[in-house]
């Protein structure tokens, strides 16, 4: 049964892909591609992987999707067709990609099969040790802040340099501007997405704090949180336009957030060392390592959290922005959104 | 070992495959993006098919359970989603950038922008 | 200590992030690099004391947790990046000041500290995985400061880096997940133990090869080198002068590790062809872009030509697999990294004065910007190879390497390249000294440009008049990388 779905989600991936690779209406392109990650994250799901499977959705169908529809908003809709390229080269790389791909598999362990390397060595110690060293039952957030933590304060660290490139690069006001009323809107004329709006985002609201506070136990984490928190602000955006979004968070003090995260976390570290541990080593926090354990990993998941949501915000607000100062006809009170109907 | 153990995989590199060719053959910026991303989702894909234990289970550790699905590729993939986001948002950042200096995002009207004198 | 290499450019970049526009950010940037260089020069000294240095991540012992592993051959690396930051920075605060605008200077210095970061975490980790978490920081904040070149071209320099780049990182990052899948660990000397056990099988020869492939995309190994002259000619001065003296290294550094420690050199040249292709291209690589380098009207650009030129002396040297070969690529990644931060350090001097590095500004600049064309001339004659100079050991070492080989031919690509340059460098000379000016107004740099900029040219004469410390440390790095070759247990 497993095998099928399996198959049958690949498929559809398959499906999509060439969708993207054929559509020369960009924004069907985009939503294709948000529909391509949803799938992915189905497929994740049937793999056992439910908190990769809750990433992809909400980066992959969520965050990118909405990143290259607002960029769609502001440059062009259709593609052109490609001319006096040659298509051997292309070709050529990727047949060759794909045949050296295909023999590299040839010798892996069958899909499954419990006797293979990776579920024979490394990963048993985590199943097995994590309970005793750690004490929460989802292994995967105790690799995650905890064995391999530092891989996930570089994690943050790449967020926190993917929006000083967008600043560096984009801009964003400091002040948001005055809010003025404007007679023509788009999406907050529709009184159904207003009121529906106004009930969804506070519980999106609440399950990011869930998500942030619950993922030692079931599938979430900061990552998670982080997302679906800034998710939520969007989608006040896109409904009630970006200035009274931006009255909800100053910029100057969101654009403070990145940074202060990635203090929280490497912070942690620096504090194990003062007390006398190794970088992100948390037993020295308590008297109990599985206590000390345990309050690391909320410490650095909180500054994950906190750069997260605020860098998805962030750059999401400086693409929308830019937009509407781009837009030739200067009536883009809604964002990207609004311009993606 | 079955060449068909492996249908996973190989369905993966499909992907991988239109991903790059989508990449190289088109001269839309943000569709060469969408293809780079499809590229790595490929190998999202692969990763945890690595850690899939056949009869395992999500790997939350719960009594009546023993057979969990490998959490370091989840974990490893985690991180590398939050990469490919990062990566995605820089390289869209920059098509804007391109699209208001060269007033285009097709690769080879910027190309012969730059040649004129 | 060992941490804090990494960890506090990585904070530090995020403190600078907070620090309001202005001279600020700079002058923190400035304070973390010195900071680098005073670690990394005490870890050095441990290095070579001990041997290896290994650090636990979170007091988790590896395979399990992420290891920093320090030796000769990082530590040099360590050393040369920190080396090159504590001098480049200082520079870079006037330099660019003229070419970014002041309101982004808390961006500028913080990506400049996440791509030190990077550079440093990628040498420094013994964990497969953990070099791509620090090569796409690295690779973040580069495409960040090569898009804020002045030029549009930047733009799209920016953008072609980033799709190489990040293809090569995915490619990486396959070859990492099948040594995953068939050994079931990360650690880099726990895969080193685990891997002859499955040497045989396709799937490692595929790991081999994706490995490869993808780093030498980042090390712009000709033919994959189409990313760089782009990048390098319209990034800002100064970061194309730090960016030119450790990026390439770093990913050559990669390269080594993963031929001679991961994979071992019995398995890398016994099993698969890597001398019959790296040797090859490099010589290619070598020639090819050296005469491309000739006709170039950019000054910058034909040194980005240049550097792709020697980055194929590295290559040649580590396809040679001997000891000698390793050691000569090991000092040319340092002592190319001192020849080109003072020639890229001297072109910034000269857009700070003129705004522009094409050869058409050179006439009379002999005259008009004297120490600045002096140390241009000086760090030439390093990278022609003149006794005395850096150039000269690593070249030396080359042919040594070569003839012990036997290798004739190539004894003639070197000196053929060494000829090449001779030609490029000698066409900015004649330019700037026989040629007279238009405007023959004196217009020297600024001190605080030049003072740094002589700093390194000063570099490239005392480290090719002592050796002790270059030479001691590659040569002890070497033979650590190449037990497996030379009789000792595989």
């Amino acid at each position: 049964m497993d095998t099928v779905v399996d198959i049958l989600l690949l498929a559809f991936l398959a499906v999509c892909a060439i969708a993207i690779l054929r559509l020369r209406d960009l924004f069907a392109m985009a939503m294709m591609f948000g529909l391509f990650s949803l799938i992915t994250a189905g497929l994740f799901t049937t793999m056992d992987a439910p908190d990769v499977a809750f990433t992809e959705a909400a980066v992959g169908a969520g965050i990118s999707t909405i990143l290259m529809l607002a960029t769609l908003a502001q440059t062009a809709r259709r593609e052109q067709p490609v001319t006096g390229r040659s298509k051997l080269l292309p070709l050529l790389v990727v047949w060759v990609t794909g045949a050296v791909l295909i023999y590299g598999t040839v010798d892996l362990p069958a899909f499954g099969d419990p006797s293979a390397p990776v579920h024979t060595h490394v990963a048993p110690y985590y199943l097995q040790q994590s309970t005793a060293d750690i004490g929460i039952p989802n292994v995967v957030a105790s690799i995650l802040a905890s064995y391999r933590g530092y891989d996930t304060l570089g994690e943050v660290v790449v967020v926190f340099a993917a929006v000083v490139g967008v600043l560096a690069l984009l801009g964003l006001r400091a002040r948001p501007p005055r809010v003025v009323r404007r007679p023509v809107r788009r999406l907050d004329q529709h009184a159904v997405l207003k009121v529906i709006a106004k009930l969804v985002v506070p519980v999106i609201l609440l399950f990011a704090l869930y998500v942030q506070f619950h993922g030692e136990y079931s599938p979430g984490g900061g990552f998670q949180a982080g997302v679906i928190f800034a998710a939520a602000i969007i989608l006040f955006a896109l409904v009630f336009g970006l200035d009274e979004a931006r009255q909800v968070i100053p910029p100057r003090v969101l654009q403070r957030l990145p940074a202060a995260g990635v203090l929280i976390f490497g912070g942690t570290g620096l504090l194990t060392m003062l007390l006398g541990g190794n970088y992100l080593d948390y037993d020295m926090l308590r008297e109990s390592p599985q206590k000390a354990q345990q309050m690391g990993i909320i410490m650095v998941e909180i500054g994950v959290g906190v750069t997260v949501a605020s860098v998805m915000l962030l750059i999401y607000f400086t693409f929308a922005e830019r937009g509407r100062h781009r837009r030739p006809d200067g009536n883009g009170d809604d964002g990207p959104g609004g311009a993606a109907e | 070992m079955s060449f068909f153990a492996h249908y996973n995989y190989h369905l993966a590199i499909i992907l991988a495959m239109i991903g790059l060719y989508t990449m190289i053959s088109r001269t839309n910026l943000v569709k060469k993006v969408a293809g780079l991303n499809i590229f790595q989702v490929s190998v999202f894909i692969l990763f945890i098919s690595l850690g899939v234990v056949e009869d395992g289970t999500v790997p939350i550790l719960s009594e009546g359970y023993t057979a969990y699905s490998n959490p370091l590729p989840h974990v490893l993939i985690l991180t590398a989603i939050v990469v490919g986001v990062a990566t995605t948002a820089l390289a869209l950042a920059l098509i804007v950038r391109i699209n208001e200096a060269y007033g285009t995002v097709e690769e080879d009207q910027v190309q012969a922008k730059d040649e004129e004198p | 200590m060992l941490p804090l290499i990494v960890v506090v450019p990585m904070l530090g970049a995020a403190v600078a992030a907070l620090l309001p526009a202005g001279r600020l950010p700079w002058l923190w940037a400035t304070a973390v690099s010195w900071f680098m260089l005073w670690a990394a020069a005490g870890l050095a000294a441990q290095a070579m004391d001990l041997g290896v240095l290994s650090y636990w991540m979170g007091g988790w012992a590896p395979p399990f947790g992420i290891e920093y592993r320090l030796d000769p051959a990082n530590a040099l690396l360590a050393l040369l990046i920190a080396l090159l930051a504590a001098v480049v920075l200082p520079y870079a605060g006037p330099s660019l000041a003229s070419e970014v605008p002041e309101r982004k200077t808390p961006y500028l210095y913080a990506a400049l500290l996440l791509f030190l970061a990077g550079q440093m975490g990628i040498s420094v980790t013994g964990d497969a995985f953990n070099v791509f978490v620090f090569l796409e920081i690295s690779s973040l904040a580069t495409y960040t400061l090569i898009g804020l070149g002045r030029d549009r071209r930047a733009l799209t320099a920016s953008f072609s880096y980033l799709i190489m780049g990040t293809v090569g990182a995915t490619f990486f990052l396959i070859g990492v997940g099948l040594l995953y899948a068939l050994t079931g660990t990360l650690n880099m000397a726990d895969l080193a133990a685990r891997i002859p056990a499955v040497a045989e099988t396709r799937t490692v020869h595929t790991a081999f090869a994706f490995i490869v492939v993808g780093v030498c995309l980042k090390l712009a190994l000709f033919p994959l080198h189409l990313w760089l002259p782009n990048a390098y000619t319209y990034a800002p001065s100064a970061v194309t002068a730090l960016m030119a003296a450790t990026a390439t290294k770093v990913a050559i550094y990669v390269l080594v590790r993963f031929i001679y420690t991961v994979f071992g050199p019995a398995f890398a040249f016994g099993d698969m062809p890597t001398a019959h292709l790296l040797v090859p291209l490099a010589v290619i690589g070598l020639l090819s872009t050296s005469v491309v380098a000739i006709g170039q009207g950019d000054i910058k650009r034909m040194l980005a030509y240049s550097s792709v030129a020697q980055i194929g002396y590295m290559v040649l040297g580590i396809g040679m697999a001997t000891a000698l070969g390793l050691t000569a690529a090991l000092l040319h990644v340092f002592n190319h990294a001192l020849m080109k931060g003072a020639l890229f350090l001297a072109l910034g001097c000269i857009a700070y004065r003129l705004g522009t590095t094409q050869l058409a500004v050179f006439p009379g600049l002999g005259r008009r910007m004297p120490w600045t064309m002096a140390a241009f001339v000086a760090g030439g004659l390093s990278l022609i190879g003149v006794p005395l100079t850096v150039g000269f050991i690593s070249k030396w070492h080359l042919v040594l390497a070569a003839i012990e080989l036997g290798w004739w031919p190539i004894v003639a690509v070197i000196i053929v390249g060494s000829l090449l340059a001779i030609i490029y460098i000698w066409r900015v000379v004649e330019v700037a000294y026989l040629q007279p000016a238009e405007d023959p107004g004196r217009c020297e740099a600024p001190l605080a440009l030049l003072v740094p900029t002589w700093i390194l040219v000063g570099l490239n004469f005392w480290f090719g008049i002592d050796t002790r410390v270059t030479i001691g440390i590659a040569e002890r790095a070497a033979a650590m990388l190449t037990v497996g070759l030379n009789g000792g247990a595989p």
